[in-house]
């Protein structure tokens, strides 16, 4: 239901969309480009791990984008800015996830963020590569060969914007109910068990971990290309922690929960520095604690409880056994 | 020459060392007792900064005597742990003690964004500066060397005599053998009558009141300005893991290690400086995940 008749309506209104508000466009882009790597945490929620660091491929997706622009002189080509930010982030994710997959929980989500750390100082040190704290400016490319105005510019990525992200979200749902996927719940719930099945958890992991790279540096590199530019605090922690804030705000049991959260997110961010002046982080801050405390489902996940419970279906997903017992055990 | 450089960035870093022992001892024993990572750690050690520095720069005003700062930072860190640290251990963190590891991250990080608007909401985004107890204290001379004597008496002694008191509480007195038992198993000590809630809030209150003091302490020593939660959160984050989360006495060591491994880089490769602690935190972990002294712990099947 969720994914076949809601997804495809919700993916039509938007590409409707800028022919009817066409001044959403540019918050819309923003909103579809910073889900791509909320896709990649709720898959590695899946196995219950949160990565406190993936901010690290979205600033290696924007700052490829800018790199590989320049050097193809004039801004580059769109198209090929994607997939190098692509290329570049599996490679990356490869690297750091080699590494990451052999911790859990908290020091699999501290070890991320201690590499994304990293990152952050060289981009920020290394002045003389990627001009420091001012960021490194990244010229308009052209799309699909074509030179375009800047009204004409914004209006492609948002269509380039939207077709990744419905592609992705539709990817991970198929991801999430493939043997990788089902190998992730397991890793959840005992990983133990998963490794005497004949399963490796850290391959598992590797292989989910690189794919939310990939999304990661994808977003990233959108974000960068509309904006111009490419920061070090793309990669500071706090953006993370706000790709994960996302996640549990949208809900981390469905896919269509990053879409939600992303939307939420900056709604709420937009509105508040608008209406409240310089509360927006507080008021986020509430809205976690709140979506966290009672209704920890998420808003996704909240509304598909509510749609079962008013069709009657009591199909509310009931903490196991085993969840309970390893509670009591602590 | 070269010498001298090595000196100064030894006592560039036990100073810098002994801030970061504050901040980072009050995380692991609040991981220790409660399992629970406190991502709004970092915003205590900064609100602890602008409590002093305000206090500071107000005492100041009223011409009252600069020795005065020394009991302040004292004062002002317990304010901060006893009110903020208290309310949130009391009215969030007892709600989430059955939570999974992730969402109580994530409650932490809430109230970390929170914080964050709170002090420049209060304190605007204008950087304080405080310097008063620095030269109060004068400067020694260490072989050919001038150094504020703060930074190289003062916060050393400070942490080390934390770190001797934190032990003594914790092995020799009863509330610090209650805290000990419910680490080890708390069950068992619920078990036997020991009220785990009470000792969750006292845990959370004492590491707390460390943070800020390490703020209130690093505040005449540096601009106190937005941010400074934020990076010193990492920060103490590395050392308690480098140590292995949970252990006192190595996080002496590891801030130690940190201190001095980040002041020998801002001589010797200064683009290096910032990336130094993750550098040792992440070679660290390699060989050992569970920290130089921490305990590998069996799997449950």
């Amino acid at each position: 239901m969720l994914m076949r008749v809601i997804f495809p309506a919700i993916v039509l209104l938007a590409a409707l969309n800028p022919l009817v508000f066409p001044q959403w466009d540019a918050f819309l882009t923003i909103v579809f480009a910073k889900a791509l790597p909320v896709i990649g945490i709720i898959l590695l929620l899946q196995a219950g791990q949160v990565s406190f660091g993936h901010a690290m491929f979205f600033a290696i997706g924007a700052y490829t984008a800018g790199f590989v622009g320049r050097w193809m002189g004039g801004g580059g080509e769109l198209v090929l800015l994607l997939l190098a930010a692509l290329a570049i982030s599996v490679l990356a994710g490869l690297f750091v996830g080699i590494f990451v997959v052999r911790y859990r929980y908290i020091f699999f989500a501290m070890l991320n963020l201690a590499f994304s750390m990293v990152l952050f100082s060289l981009l920020e040190k290394f002045i003389h590569i990627t001009g420091g704290s001012d960021g490194l400016r990244i010229a308009r490319p052209t799309l699909f060969g074509q030179e375009m105005s800047r009204a004409n510019y914004e209006f492609g990525i948002y269509y380039v914007s939207l077709a990744l992200l419905a592609l992705a979200i539709f990817g991970a749902w198929r991801l999430m109910d493939s043997p990788v996927g089902h190998a992730m719940k397991a890793i959840k719930s005992n990983e133990t068990r998963v490794e005497y099945l004949g399963i490796s958890p850290r391959r598992t992991l590797l292989v989910v971990y690189v794919v939310s790279a990939a999304l990661a540096g994808v977003g990233g590199a959108l974000v960068g290309v509309f904006q111009g530019i490419a920061t070090p605090d793309y990669a500071y922690w706090t953006r993370s922690g706000e790709f994960v804030f996302v996640a549990i705000l949208g809900g981390a049991g469905q896919v269509l929960g990053a879409l939600a959260g992303s939307f939420s997110f900056e709604f709420i961010r937009v509105t508040a520095a608008a209406y409240l002046g310089d509360t927006w982080q507080l008021t986020l801050g509430l809205m976690l604690l709140g979506i966290i405390l009672f209704a920890p489902a998420g808003i996704v996940g909240s509304l598909v409880n509510v749609g079962n419970r008013w069709r009657g279906r009591r199909t509310r997903e009931k903490p196991s056994p085993l969840g309970q017992a390893r509670e009591a055990v602590r | 020459m070269s010498f001298q450089i090595l000196v100064l960035a030894a006592l560039d870093g036990i100073a810098y060392g002994a801030l970061v022992f504050l901040v980072a001892v009050g995380m692991t024993l609040v991981f220790g007792v409660m399992r629970i990572l406190n991502v709004a750690h970092g915003s205590f050690y900064a609100l602890g900064a602008y409590a002093a520095a305000s206090l500071g720069i107000a005492m100041a005003g009223m011409g009252l005597s600069p020795w005065l700062a020394f009991p302040m930072f004292i004062v002002a860190a317990a304010v901060v742990g006893i009110t903020v640290g208290g309310l949130m251990e009391r009215f969030l963190l007892q709600r989430i003690y059955g939570y999974e590891e992730t969402l109580q991250l994530l409650v932490t990080f809430a109230v970390f964004m929170m914080l964050e608007n709170v002090q420049r909401l209060v304190w605007g985004v204008q950087p304080y500066f405080y310097s008063d107890p620095l030269r109060q204290l004068g400067n020694v001379n260490v072989a050919g060397i001038t150094y504020t004597a703060y930074q190289t008496l003062f916060l050393p002694i400070v942490a080390l005599a934390v770190l001797i008191g934190l032990r003594w509480f914790l092995r020799y007195t009863l509330a610090g053998s209650v805290i000990v038992a419910v680490t080890e198993d708390r069950e068992a000590a619920t078990a036997i009558g020991i009220n785990a809630r009470r000792v969750f809030f006292l845990t959370f209150v004492i590491g707390v009141t460390l943070a800020s003091l390490g703020g209130a302490l690093a505040s005449p020593t540096t601009s106190v300005l937005p941010g400074m939660g934020a990076e010193m959160i990492v920060l103490s984050f590395a050392v308690a893991a480098t140590a292995g989360l949970g252990q006192i006495e190595g996080a002496a060591v590891a801030a130690l290690m940190i201190g001095l491994g980040r002041s020998t880089a801002v001589f010797f490769a200064p683009e290096l400086e910032v990336v130094m602690p993750y550098l040792i935190m992440v070679l660290v972990l390699l060989i050992r995940p569970e920290g130089l002294f921490g305990k590998s712990t069996a799997r449950k099947i």
